[in-house]
């Protein structure tokens, strides 16, 4: 190994000044995160204001608060669910995505490359067309996280097999690919006139008409997910060094894995029985994150879920400012920022291998 | 000098191939210990059973006087640390993050590092000489930069038992010296210090003991003199060593090899 002097500089670094330069970091990451959280909120509250029948801020507001008339009703029911729900759901795509990413070492994996989010949606479709979601409003999101689950419990599978990067992102396009044909195989079947437009409306993700119930069962499934990712953030630090070196520090591998294979289906399962598959969040946020995180995967959850939910709070303003009527769905305007990030991010690795 | 790390009968399968045989060992604390023997001999099985990595299909291993099974996972990790062969941090982190690593056996669940963590990353980086690049990502290092920074993550643990994989290889010959140096220096804190080696003149050189594996079992042990004997090199390597005498008074070093 090299001596001091063939570096020239000084062996030993000053403590202070190394302490310094850490927690400077960790201070940068933690400033991010702010900034998020208030650009969340702002997005947020713009969904809050936006909409068909036009009611003044204050009015919204107060409406909010004590629910009286029409403005009480707009808010309360119908304005305020969408707003939260942008943000739950961005939440819990964007924490996922960070820590699928953390457990396969890779930047590609996310929920919905992975398929995760398409079976989400198979579960969900199955429980809404064969009249399953009306025998108890709890069944809905578990087909959903049970479809999540049954993904992810696959990928996993093959990558303790060995399966490398582009085995799992293959896996994940042909899991995608057969969870989107049997959802529309099921909606063929089911006695439902709108068939067709209701498949756009689950493979393209919508906030729209969602109700206070939606978020009420999608809240505290999404915080529960979220919870048990954070309990693996550690061990997903560990898993950097490899599987062995993880184990020889005293991490339980196999329960990190389960861990974050159960937390992300919770999270994605629930917010995908809300609103559809929303594509390329989980993907893009905690990539845009990493370096502000000093490429940990364990402070990579947090921001990533705050940023996941600016993402989609901003898209679901967006959608409605380029298409008042309600036309245009939340998934195309991920999808249209996601994909060709997606394409770069591979052209990226194939230049640094 | 006492054992710390003791093999008793162990054996461990893969499926129906058994891959260690029959093991009886120790492993001395304030020594370095040299795994020598040719590919495929079960040099890394009997580092990962060591560390309960495999399960033992007989035998048993002791460590610190107590069998592997009874250690609790997190007290296990503070005492024994593992190097596994051509390691890498998969994400470009900062060396001195990879280094903190190696303190997680000492901090409980969501604490951040506390001054002593601080303190034992910072000595560790020192003793390796990477604490010039303790703020910089891993990405950004050479090859050899990485190599040291991934050593002092295993120390910066302060295990009593240090086991290294292939530590010395891809490394030139000046850091190969230095590596050696620096499992040397720990070995006189009292670390139990096992390490398995791919370059026969380099054990011999600069182990106090050599264990040489064959198929699984173990085919010679003791001073570098005796486990790599003209006999046992022989029987074993299937090669005869020129032997060059050291004149600083040394031990003679093995020069250069040929087939018998």
């Amino acid at each position: 190994m090299r001596t001091a002097a063939a570096t020239g500089t000084e062996p030993r670094v000053d403590d202070t000044v190394a302490l310094g330069r850490a927690s400077i970091g960790e201070a940068r990451g933690t400033r991010v995160a702010v900034a998020l959280a208030a650009l969340a909120l702002g997005f947020a509250c713009w969904s809050f204001l936006l909409g068909p029948y036009d009611l003044s801020p204050r009015a919204l507001f107060t409406g909010v608060l004590d629910g009286q008339g029409v403005a009480g009703v707009i808010a309360q029911q119908i304005r305020f669910p969408r707003a939260a729900l942008a943000l739950v759901i961005g939440a819990a795509l964007g924490g996922s995505g960070a820590a699928l990413q953390g457990l396969f070492c890779n930047p590609l994996a996310s929920p919905d490359v992975t398929g995760v989010t398409s079976t989400a949606g198979l579960g969900a479709v199955l429980a809404l067309y064969f009249g399953l979601a009306a025998i108890h409003p709890a069944i809905l999101p578990a087909f959903a996280i049970a479809g999540a689950l049954a993904t992810a419990g696959i990928l996993y599978l093959l990558s303790r097999r060995g399966a490398g990067v582009v085995a799992l992102i293959l896996a994940g396009v042909a899991i995608a690919s057969f969870a989107t044909a049997l959802t529309a195989l099921a909606l063929s079947f089911s006695a439902n006139p709108y068939a067709m437009s209701e498949m756009v409306l689950w493979m393209m993700g919508s906030l729209k008409d969602r109700t206070l119930d939606d978020l009420a069962y999608a809240l505290p499934l999404v915080a529960v997910g979220l919870a048990l990712l954070m309990t693996a953030a550690r061990g997903l630090d560990a898993l950097t060094l490899g599987e062995d070196a993880a184990k020889s520090l005293g991490v339980d591998v196999a329960s990190v894995r389960g861990r974050v294979i159960v937390g992300v289906a919770l999270a994605t399962g629930a917010a995908t029985a809300v609103a559809g598959s929303i594509g390329f969040v989980g993907l893009v946020v905690p990539h845009l994150l990493r370096p502000f995180c000093g490429y940990r995967p364990a402070q990579l959850i947090v921001p990533s879920a705050i940023g996941g939910a600016a993402l989609v709070a901003a898209a679901d303003v967006a959608v409605r400012l380029i298409a008042p009527d309600g036309q245009l769905l939340l998934g195309v305007v991920t999808a249209m920022l996601g994909a060709p990030f997606f394409l770069w991010l591979i052209l990226k690795m194939k230049r640094e291998p | 000098m006492s054992a710390t790390l003791i093999f008793e009968n162990a054996a461990v399968r893969y499926g129906a191939r058994q891959v260690l045989n029959d093991i009886s060992l120790q492993f001395e604390a304030g020594a370095v210990t040299g795994i020598v023997g040719p590919n495929g001999a079960g040099k890394t099985t009997l580092l990962r059973a060591a560390l309960g990595l495999l399960p033992l299909a007989s035998g048993t291993v002791r460590v610190l006087n107590k069998p592997l099974a009874m250690w609790p996972r997190g007290a296990l990790a503070r005492a024994v640390a593992y190097l596994p062969q051509g390691g890498e941090a998969k994400w470009p982190m900062l060396a001195r993050e990879v280094v903190m690593l190696g303190r997680l056996p000492h901090r409980p669940a969501f604490a951040a590092p506390q001054a002593t963590d601080d303190r034992a990353v910072s000595e560790a980086l020192a003793r390796c000489d990477a604490g010039a690049f303790a703020e910089r990502r891993m990405d950004e290092l050479s090859a050899g930069e990485r190599t040291r920074v991934l050593f002092a993550r295993a120390l910066a643990t302060g295990a009593p038992v240090l086991l290294a994989d292939e530590p010395a290889a891809f490394l030139d010959p000046a850091h190969q010296l230095r590596l050696m140096d620096l499992l040397r220096e720990e070995a006189r804190r009292g670390t139990t210090v096992a390490v398995t080696l791919h370059d026969l003149p380099l054990a011999a050189r600069h182990c106090d003991e050599i264990v040489v594996l064959q198929e699984g079992r173990v085919a010679a042990d003791g001073a570098p003199d005796i486990a790599l004997s003209d006999e046992a090199l022989a029987r074993v390597f299937g090669v005869a060593a020129l032997r060059v005498p050291d004149p600083g008074g040394g031990r003679d070093a093995l020069a250069s090899f040929r087939r018998v």
